[in-house]
């Protein structure tokens, strides 16, 4: 058994949102960076799972980024992983990470490809779909559950209202979310063996960005809460109906 | 030409389609061009019909095995559909199955993609979609650079337009490929709106203190004819079933009004419902961070403030 699991570097969730340069740059100016928390709580601690189960499992982890994402791939490692691969290229196009991702995963013919259902800085959900794809295998989205008996997956994934179980033959991509696995926190000697796993860098084969980011924007701001007193709740009511017009 | 994928379960169309097509719509007008729609598999909705959402043609791919979704073999229908149509523009709703869908077809027809789209694209130079980002804390402007553009937009966030007119129903014969997954068991729970496609929304947090108290929640949501929420502490520890948990982990909802009580609005809470229309707090914090998130606040004893609520709608209804 083969797993890849993609991970992606994202600024910490509680990080300040500002932006530079004529609003065209994030400003990463004091901001802490994390492992995306679906990819991390999920996705690879759901590999970790089914290599606990089955110690002959194989896990790689893949990134796309600069050298600034290895402390996070190396965080990723401590958890768990065989070995992580970085493309070295920097784009925020999820086309060309999808693609960057199905190269390293058509060189390792793994079986199983998991992403997080997002990230949670573009909040694109677009991986896992783009390169299930690109390798021309199934997808299974927002998957909550997965058990394997051979070469069968049984998922669980959300759907409208609810949930649905399917079967799929290996290989397939899974985007993953909460129930898959619980969170856990590296040890001492997952983070002394991280240091000495390998991480090989690769250079992308190139490709055409689809997308360009033009600007960024904040919200408005909101214009302050209006505070309506405990016990005058027909104040609200109309409130409600008249000047936000929602019931 | 601009194609908008109707989602369907359970041989009904789904609502977040009807603000797809009417997206779609606008879009066409503001390109000079049609928009048409595009159903996979059976539904019992009178097709003719979607044309009150401004799309002059519905193609209809009748094919059973299509009435379940695959998104590998939607994918590979979809883009087989767009190339034979010639659309140009390919728009679906943000929603589960338009998530899984849209960027792979954009994969197979090499388009650019833009998910989670807040409004109409701008067109005057270029083709650049607003969509939201990290977790709705801010919005990104993105060119899309390739001859086709594939868009997916946000939940409520462009509203449904509506005007009498029919559209023509065209059967459309494309090739289906072999099922990619076994789809064994269903479970929906029955009666209930989806969170995702709820308008009003009353949500609980800790501060309700026990799941023996869920009453009062329940007769205002009733009054309301709103779904019901809660926060994550909350399904944790099983006070409220998981499908209800709206926050970054759980579901993320952009209904017109979101009530919270007795919910301190951590930052990952509001990740899930800052895209909310209009948010009412009910918490007796008067130091709780969700009143700076929110439109209207209530301090005070949330077991005093919500049956006075559900009284106050009640009668506001019957004077109606």
């Amino acid at each position: 058994m083969k797993i890849l699991v993609c991970i992606s570097k994202t600024p910490d969730t509680t990080a300040k949102i500002a932006f530079v340069e004529g609003n065209t740059k994030f400003d990463e100016n004091g901001v802490q960076w994390i492992i995306n928390p679906y990819d991390e709580w999920y996705s690879l601690v759901k590999a970790i799972e089914l290599k606990e189960k089955d110690p002959t499992t194989i896990i790689h982890l893949v990134t796309v980024g600069g050298a600034d994402t290895e402390p996070i791939i190396r965080k990723a490692l401590a958890l768990g992983g065989d070995e992580a691969i970085r493309v070295n290229s920097i784009s925020n196009d999820s086309f060309s990470v999808a693609a960057s991702i199905a190269q390293v995963a058509k060189e390792g013919a793994y079986d199983l490809i998991f992403t997080g259902k997002e990230t949670i800085d573009y909040n694109s959900s677009c991986i896992g779909s783009m390169v299930s794809a690109m390798l021309d295998l199934p997808f299974v989205s927002l998957a909550t559950h997965l058990e394997l008996n051979g070469t069968t997956a049984t998922l669980k994934r959300e759907i409208e209202g609810g949930e649905e179980t399917c079967e799929a033959i290996l290989p397939i991509v899974v985007s993953c979310q909460k129930g898959m696995a619980e969170q856990r926190i590296p040890n001492m000697r997952g983070i002394m063996a991280a240091r000495t796993k390998p991480l090989k860098v690769i250079e992308p084969t190139s490709i055409a960005a689809t997308t360009t980011i033009k600007t960024f924007e904040l919200p408005l701001a909101k214009t302050g809460v209006k505070l309506i007193d405990a016990d005058k709740m027909d104040e609200l009511v109309k409130l409600l109906k008249e000047e936000a017009k929602v019931i | 030409m601009v194609l908008i994928y109707i989602d369907q379960a359970d041989q009904q169309i789904k609502k977040s389609t009807q603000e797809a097509l009417s997206y779609g719509a606008a879009i066409a007008k503001q390109l000079g061009t049609t928009a048409e729609a595009l159903l996979l598999g059976n539904v019992s909705d009178n097709l003719t019909a979607l044309g009150n959402y401004g799309v002059t043609k519905v193609h209809h791919i009748n094919n059973v095995q299509l009435n379940t979704f695959d998104a590998k073999v939607n994918a590979t229908v979809v883009a087989h559909a767009v190339k034979k149509l010639n659309a140009t523009v390919v728009v679906f709703a943000h929603n589960i199955n338009g998530k899984a869908l849209a960027p792979a077809v954009a994969v197979k027809l090499e388009a650019g993609i833009v998910t989670g789209a807040s409004s109409l694209p701008d067109t005057t130079n270029g083709f650049v979609v607003t969509k939201t980002v990290f977790s709705g804390k801010a919005f990104a402007a993105i060119q899309i650079e390739t001859p086709i553009k594939v868009i997916s937009l946000n939940q409520n966030s462009f509203g449904i337009h509506a005007q009498e007119t029919t559209a023509i129903v065209e059967i459309l014969d494309i090739p289906v490929p072999a099922p990619s997954i076994k789809i064994t068991s269903v479970d929906k729970i029955v009666g209930e709106i989806p969170l995702t496609e709820a308008t009003l929304v009353v949500s609980g947090g800790r501060g309700l203190k026990g799941p023996e108290n869920w009453g009062i929640l329940l007769d205002l949501a009733k009054s309301l004819g709103a779904s019901t929420a809660c926060s994550r502490p909350v399904s944790d520890a099983d006070w409220r079933p998981h499908h209800e948990h709206v926050g970054q982990t759980g579901i993320q909802i952009a209904p017109n009004l979101y009530i919270a009580i007795g919910i301190s609005g951590a930052i990952q809470h509001l990740a899930g419902v800052n895209r909310s229309k209009t948010i009412v707090v009910i918490n007796k914090d008067p130091e709780a961070p969700f009143f700076k998130a929110a439109d209207y606040g209530v301090v005070g004893d949330a077991f005093e403030i919500v049956p006075a609520l559900t009284a106050a709608i009640l009668k506001s209804k019957a004077s109606a």
